[in-house]
């Protein structure tokens, strides 16, 4: 395993996996809120166990395709997906667009179940279930996307998914010990960062699956991300300064 | 039915958000296939289309949004 490419890797899955977990585990606490950790753990569980089918499922198919096809594809999906994260993130760091806020999004859900209970009380834990089941898969799949998408070109499957469970079990370990949204955690922060890697690794592989030879190797996903950060940085410069001449 | 859209509208909300930049990303790395293909011999031009185009693309769309 060489370090170039194994530790933005690892470190991509582990900030990404961290974000996800926090807003699934928001969800997953409102649950709990309403109606304790019965229904909340069963549907994590339960959407956890379907993630971890589809990763059996799809590792050995990824094995079939072509090294060069598989580099392009999935480097195409993480340039919009990396891009898509890394343009919200700015927006957001400018001022242009409200901050995701984890507090908000627990009293949201939270008021939503009690709604649920009020028309469905007999049916109260199922739904409740189905709430924390969804979270954990929709975010989960965002993981599950993330960890092959950096791990499979170079055989870092293993180290990648590492990386995110051990996002995961951070989150989940201190959102049993503290039992509130982690409100503290700078979400867009991490994502900023993330996007930063996943636009990296985007323009990385679909290079390689068309056949360029980058200079450097591996340590050419660093110089990516290094232009990626400071076109970011400047652009939120640039809207900040705006939004500042705007306003006087 | 119901339920296959949604799925379908969930996996494509994954990768697209803004339509503009989706459709630039998609432009850019035909250009940059264009380019590998037509000059083999000096492939690293692809790269650098890709790379700069990609930037491009992202700085652009955030200035357009930003003044939305």
């Amino acid at each position: 395993m060489i370090w170039t490419s194994a530790a933005p890797a690892v470190t991509t899955a582990f900030l990404s996996s961290l974000v996800e977990a926090v807003e699934a585990m928001t969800i997953v606490l409102a649950v709990v809120s309403i109606r304790g950790w019965r229904p909340a753990a069963t549907g994590a569980f339960a959407g956890l166990s379907l993630l971890v089918v589809m990763v059996l499922a799809l590792g050995p198919l990824l094995d079939r395709i072509p090294l060069h096809l598989l580099q392009l594809v999935i480097g195409v999906l993480l340039l919009l997906f990396g891009m898509r994260w890394l343009r919200k993130a700015i927006l957001r760091a400018a001022g242009a667009i409200a901050l995701h806020d984890e507090t908000i999004a627990f009293a949201t859900e939270t008021e939503e179940l009690r709604d649920q209970a009020r028309r469905h009380e007999a049916r109260l834990d199922w739904l409740a279930g189905l709430a924390s089941f969804k979270a954990v898969v929709l975010e989960g799949l965002e993981v599950v996307f993330i960890v092959i998408a950096v791990g499979v070109g170079r055989g870092l499957l293993g180290a990648a998914s590492l990386g995110a469970l051990a996002a995961c079990l951070v989150i989940v370990t201190v959102g049993f010990v503290i039992h509130r949204p982690l409100a503290r955690v700078p979400e867009n922060t991490l994502k900023f960062a993330v996007g930063v890697m996943l636009s990296a690794f985007g323009i990385f592989w679909t290079g390689e699956g068309l056949g360029v030879p980058w200079p450097g190797e591996d340590f050419a996903i660093l110089v990516i991300a290094a232009l990626f950060l400071v076109v970011a940085l400047t652009a939120v410069a640039i809207t900040r300064r705006a939004k500042a001449v705007d306003l006087t | 039915m119901t339920m296959l859209v949604t799925t379908f509208r969930m996996l494509v909300g994954l990768f697209v958000d803004d339509g503009s930049l989706a459709l630039a990303i998609i432009v850019i790395v035909l250009l940059s296939w264009i380019f590998a293909t037509l000059m083999p011999d000096f492939p690293i031009a692809a790269g650098a289309v890709l790379l700069v185009g990609c930037l491009g693309v992202l700085f652009t769309n955030v200035m357009k949004a930003a003044q939305r």
